[in-house]
């Protein structure tokens, strides 16, 4: 989609003046999209429905019908692979009773579609998709409303398939392309989403629901699609940015005439912002190299590694500033238990590594800046590059081509802003790819973080005090699931040492690790099977289903009471996001090697009516073996503000061989609205994976990653 | 002092000039403007940048460009003859093999040339032989059901 836009031509498209989004100037469409009309979808009727707190748009722009019948959906969220592109898609053509095939998406580009707000947190699913239905929902009545005033019928005898309004009785038809052209229709298209339209019933879905495929698959398999680091301009340089050697140094002074000196180099200083571009990235780097020797920095990063990162943020853990939540009396609550427990739990720093590291494309002409970026926020970045550059932000356009991983490590727009700033100095088209040591070293990290849980159980063995603090990483699943009379949970902020930020499904991998694995602990502290231990104290439905069956399919009922020396099964489960997960897995322990092999997982999953079935078992087996990395293996090291091992030789991320057997399931709720599915699936695996362990050997391991070596015997 | 390399590209005579020292990778990319094969890494530790050279698989990335002389290279853009994929790139098709994408060229060359040394691998060898590509969005169980799909259809 991008590159059609590449064909007809920015500057053209977005010269004409935009003073706010809601009046984005009708002529930029008809060049890009064709004549047509277009239909709105307005705030006031996402409130109204519930779904406030979102960053919808104004009245903004959603679907564009062509004269020639074909549609085109806007939408501000970015494509990276969760599949946005091709649900929005489905959400479209199945309102609109057309095939996905005549749909065409345009995502993420700040001159075209409607600010959506930055794409995080399975928030498109829940609000995004529901958006497009009604939009399109509201598109087929008018249209269908407009051909029965035409036949003087009334609107509801009229079919509508395939894009073809019909009415049964005379075999009259008209389509959405003659519609198009209809002045009528035009002006009422000026109107925004009816408050009131109704969406089809999920019983009903003929195209959301299926297993449609990825829309772009061919591009992909061929080479064709552009990520952000292939989008290639006229006349373009390649740029590199001089990086500290540490964080939070500043640099003193630097020698640049070696590099102003070499052929074809343009160097750029504006303060701390040292930049080189050259007609290849190698020469770029070459100069980099060059100047880099004589700079001379001035180190301000605090004495801490990563060896004693935990109790550097207990110590600066700012405990009065407590995010605290409180049901019934703690303290009361351990004043009846029989038995109390205390323990700490700790994740390391860890990074998203995408496979595209952040990369960005601009291009600064006629007083217009254009950036081509890999990130999560179109419209933040274009606030971001604006700033930068000193610009008006309806200077500046931001087009997020699909592109190559986040997993909430894109937030931020750096490669963006770098990208203008260098393409403003130099007057010429310019690229920023990170090095994969640049992503490692300067993309923020997922928070470490120390998790300090204290319960109590009765004499009946259930637990009547709970009490949970989170230091550093936040708040996401900090509540309990479990019916517990006496609950503290609190989220304390810390000083963190090196850049943190989100991460695929935040906190709550940390927080379910911890509150699952202590779940274990009560559970043997109360002589209780785990599974039977969590039944007792669950009353949620739902949770109650996914973690039911993931135990039947699992057979946990007669694996767990199989003793076998090194050999171990664990179960956890958790809910965020409005989505439920529950997993079984078993391990084998190399205890003379000190190694944890993971066999096989049992997942099961649930976050509503599946929009998309093959794409949800995308998500869900890479959620399990994403969380396979940060619960045995992935941990960022560092010492006085530097990276120790920024490269996948020295950070170990999950590969084929990591693989265990693999039996996900996927529960198909249609009683509740849908859930993102991309997250929540994550946070099962290492609680069940520490708590196998804990079967296999007794050793309960507390840190993240679980490190075999902590289980040699010799 | 830069230097003029002769080489193969997807079955066209390319000519070159430039640093010896320069990546394969930044020639096919920058120079003839063939992005499908990606940056990863750059250590070779990733298979982003796999491309086939003299039809085994080399890490783009790794190889000075004055290496890549007088061979042929083939890139994820030469698979396909026309509009006729390559199995492979059917393979990964039929199967939904991917989310963001991102890793897949690689994972194609890298299937293409472990097909053509083993046309009949068990589920381990795929394992192994398709060890040394990441895919971060973790998407290798339908990438290994795409390999083996794969070979099924070029035994056929």
């Amino acid at each position: 989609m991008e590159r059609d836009l590449d064909k007809a031509r920015p500057d053209a498209l977005t010269r004409s003046a935009q003073p706010e989004r809601s009046s984005l100037d009708r002529r930029a469409f008809l060049q890009v999209l064709g004549s047509g009309i277009l239909i709105s979808v307005s705030e006031p009727l996402i409130r109204a429905q519930g779904f406030a707190g979102s960053p919808v748009s104004r009245l903004s722009a959603r679907l564009y019908i062509n004269e020639d019948g074909s549609i085109t959906a806007l939408s501000g969220k970015v494509e990276e692979g969760q599949g946005p592109r091709t649900e929005l898609a489905q959400a479209a053509a199945e309102e609109l009773r057309v095939s996905i095939s005549r749909i065409r998406m345009i995502m993420a580009d700040t001159d075209l579609v409607p600010d959506d707000g930055i794409t995080a947190g399975s928030r498109t699913t829940p609000v995004n998709v529901i958006q497009m239905r009604q939009a399109a929902a509201t598109a087929r009545e008018l249209l269908t409303e407009h051909a029965a005033k035409v036949w003087q019928v009334d609107p509801a005898s009229l079919e509508v398939r395939d894009g073809v309004i019909t009415n049964s009785k005379t075999g009259q038809t008209m389509t959405y392309a003659d519609l198009a052209k209809a002045k009528e229709v035009v002006a009422a298209f000026a109107q925004t989403v009816r408050p009131d339209v109704r969406v089809t019933a999920v019983t009903d879905w003929k195209v959301l629901g299926q297993p449609i495929p990825k829309l772009d698959a061919r591009d992909i398999v061929t080479g064709k699609h552009r990520y952000p680091s292939d989008i290639v301009r006229p006349n373009m340089l390649y740029g590199r940015v001089l990086r500290a050697p540490a964080y939070g140094a500043t640099l003193e002074s630097i020698d640049l005439s070696v590099a102003q000196q070499m052929k074809d180099v343009v160097v750029v200083r504006e303060g701390q912002f040292v930049a080189f571009a050259a007609p290849s990235s190698q020469r770029a780097e070459q100069a980099m190299a060059a100047a880099s020797k004589s700079a001379s920095w001035k180190l301000n990063a605090p004495s801490v590694s990563h060896r004693n990162v935990h109790a550097y943020l207990k110590e600066h853990a700012n405990r009065s500033g407590a995010r605290e939540n409180v049901t019934g009396s703690v303290e009361e609550g351990f004043a009846q238990a029989r038995k109390v427990l205390s323990e700490t739990y700790t994740l390391a720093y860890i990074q998203h590594a995408p496979m595209e590291p952040r990369a960005a494309v601009a291009e600064w002409s006629d007083g217009r800046m254009t950036v081509w970026a890999g990130c999560d926020g179109p419209f933040r970045a274009r606030r971001d590059v604006a700033q930068a550059c000193g610009l008006p932000e309806e200077k500046v356009r931001v087009i997020i081509p699909d592109m190559g991983g986040g997993f909430g490590g894109k937030h931020s727009a750096e490669a963006a802003v770098e990208a203008a700033r260098i393409a403003k100095a130099v007057g010429r088209p310019v690229s920023v790819r990170w090095t994969r040591e640049e992503e490692f070293t300067w993309a923020y990290c997922r928070p470490a973080a120390v998790i300090e849980c204290r319960a109590g159980l009765n004499d009946s063995n259930s637990i009547v005090a709970w009490d949970f603090t989170n230091i550093n990483a936040g708040s996401a699943a900090i509540s309990t699931p479990y019916e517990v009379p006496n609950v503290r949970t609190a989220s304390v902020s810390s000083n963190s040492p090196v850049p943190q930020g989100s991460y695929r499904v935040l906190a709550a991998t940390g927080n379910n690790f911890a509150r699952e694995s202590f779940m274990d602990e009560l559970a043997a502290a109360a002589g209780a099977d785990p599974l039977e231990f969590r039944l007792a104290h669950l009353r949620n439905p739902r949770l109650r289903r996914v973690l039911e069956t993931a135990a039947k399919r699992f057979n946990w009922a007669s694996r767990i009471k199989k003793v076998t020396p090194n050999l171990g099964v664990g179960l956890a489960c958790g809910t965020e996001k409005n989505s439920c997960v529950a997993a079984c897995v078993e391990v084998a322990i190399d205890r003379r090697r000190g190694e944890i092999k993971v066999r096989e997982i049992c997942e099961v999953f649930e976050c509503g009516p599946i929009l998309n079935p093959p794409n949800l078992l995308s998500q869900v087996q890479g959620c399990i073996i994403m969380g396979l990395g940060g619960a045995l293996s992935e941990e960022i090291e560092f010492e006085n503000g530097k990276i120790l091992n920024p490269r996948f030789s020295a950070y170990d991320v999950p590969r084929f061989r990591d693989v265990p057997k693999l039996d996900v399931h996927l529960l198909n709720n249609t009683d509740i609205p849908p859930a993102g599915g991309g997250e929540t699936p994550i946070i099962a695996v290492a609680p069940a994976i520490g708590n196998a362990i804990f079967a296999a050997t007794g050793v309960r391991l507390r840190a993240m990653p679980m490190r075999g070596a902590s289980l040699r015997q010799t | 002092m830069d230097v003029t390399v002769k080489l193969r590209v997807n079955g066209e005579e390319r000519t070159v000039t430039t640093d010896p020292q320069r990546r394969l990778l930044d020639v096919l990319r920058e120079e003839f403007h063939l992005t499908g094969t990606k940056y990863g890494c750059g250590e070779g530790r990733c298979g982003a940048c796999l491309v086939l050279l003299d039809d085994r698989r080399a890490y783009s990335c790794r190889v000075p460009i004055t290496m890549a002389g007088g061979k042929s290279v083939t890139t994820i853009e030469g698979l396909a003859s026309g509009d006729s994929l390559h199995p492979v790139q059917e393979a990964f098709l039929e199967e939904g093999a991917m989310q963001c994408g991102y890793c897949t060229p690689g994972m194609i060359i890298s299937a293409v040339a472990l097909l053509k040394e083993n046309p009949n691998p068990t589920d381990e060898q795929i394992v192994a032989g398709m060890n040394g590509n990441i895919c971060r969005c973790n998407g290798y169980v339908k990438i290994q059901n795409a390999v083996r799909r794969a070979a099924e259809k070029m035994r056929r």
